[in-house]
């Protein structure tokens, strides 16, 4: 089946962008909620401790969500960034800087439920271990990249020079998902999840965890759509203070 | 309701408060700052309409 991308391209013009999530961000922030509480619920108060870690087992439900969408957040960063750089499409750029914000705050929640899981699990709350350190990287890079959509007026200069920057900072995001097969040391352990049954965690603990990174990734879709339609509206403001400056001269 | 978290209580219980934290401060902000550029847009399409 061929993809009419011509179709694509429409559903990201902006009046068209701006009617479409009109009518679905409620039901994404619906859906969002559902599924935010309901994997966060099963998690806490319905799954047993786990025979090693106890009840620290339960932090599972917001670190793994959290450190997925950090990574994953960045590669959508990445793809609407290029998509920026070769068709110089709006929306994209737009898209890429509303999720930035979003994404700094998954990378955070991840380091400090990591730091938490590990006190007791590890004997400490932080060692630079290559996923680790990668991720606080992951985090500075992010935090340098809403940085300078600040530090520059111009908002199609501050498109260009974030998009570098993001294509630059995917080399972290890579490293913060394989740091522990690259260099196989340090603290953290390799992936929970995995589509192979033998090395993915029990099932008590897989369907409720789920549901939470359903939950995780429904709550950024409907932050992103609600934070890109903010940003359009910004930029179409941008542009007429900038008309009514001219008009006063 | 509440489970027995045991000698973990204080650890579990401040991942997830710090975590439900830091999410509703980033939902309030998304809000808030959708709620301002959507007042400020509708008066500078006002003042368009009005002055010309």
């Amino acid at each position: 089946m061929a993809i009419n991308w011509n179709a694509l391209w429409e559903w990201a013009n902006p009046r068209k962008f701006m009617s479409w999530t009109d009518r679905a961000l409620p039901v994404f922030a619906v859906l969002a909620a559902l599924m935010f509480v309901a994997g966060l619920v099963w998690g806490f108060f319905f799954t047993p401790d786990d025979y090693r870690q106890g009840a620290t087992v339960k932090i599972f439900y917001l670190h793994v969500p959290s450190a997925m969408m950090a990574i994953n957040i960045w590669a959508m960063m990445l793809v609407t960034s290029l998509i920026w750089i070769v068709r110089r499409h709006h929306v994209s750029v737009l898209a890429a800087k509303s999720a930035a914000g979003i994404g700094a705050t998954m990378t955070l929640i991840a380091l400090i439920t990591g730091a938490i899981w590990g006190k007791p699990m590890w004997g400490t709350y932080w060692e630079w271990d290559p996923r680790l350190t990668s991720f606080l990287i992951l985090l500075l890079f992010y935090i340098g990249y809403m940085a300078l959509w600040e530090a520059i007026d111009n908002p199609d200069t501050a498109a260009d020079l974030t998009s570098v920057l993001c294509l630059v900072g995917s080399v972290f995001a890579i490293l913060s998902r394989y740091a522990v097969l690259f260099w196989n040391q340090g603290l953290h352990q390799g992936a929970s999840l995995s589509m192979d049954a033998e090395e993915n965690v029990a099932d008590v603990y897989w369907y409720p965890a789920l549901v939470a990174i359903a939950g995780f990734v429904l709550l950024f879709i409907t932050l992103v759509l609600l934070r890109t339609r903010t940003e359009i509206r910004a930029r179409r403001l941008h542009a007429l203070e900038m008309r009514e400056r001219v008009a006063e001269q | 309701m509440m489970p027995d978290l045991g000698k973990y209580a204080g650890d579990v219980l401040m991942a997830y408060g710090i975590t439900i934290a830091l999410l509703v401060l980033l939902i309030w902000r998304s809000l808030a700052r959708s709620a301002k550029v959507k007042r400020q847009l509708k008066d500078a399409e006002e003042r368009r309409k009005t002055h010309g």
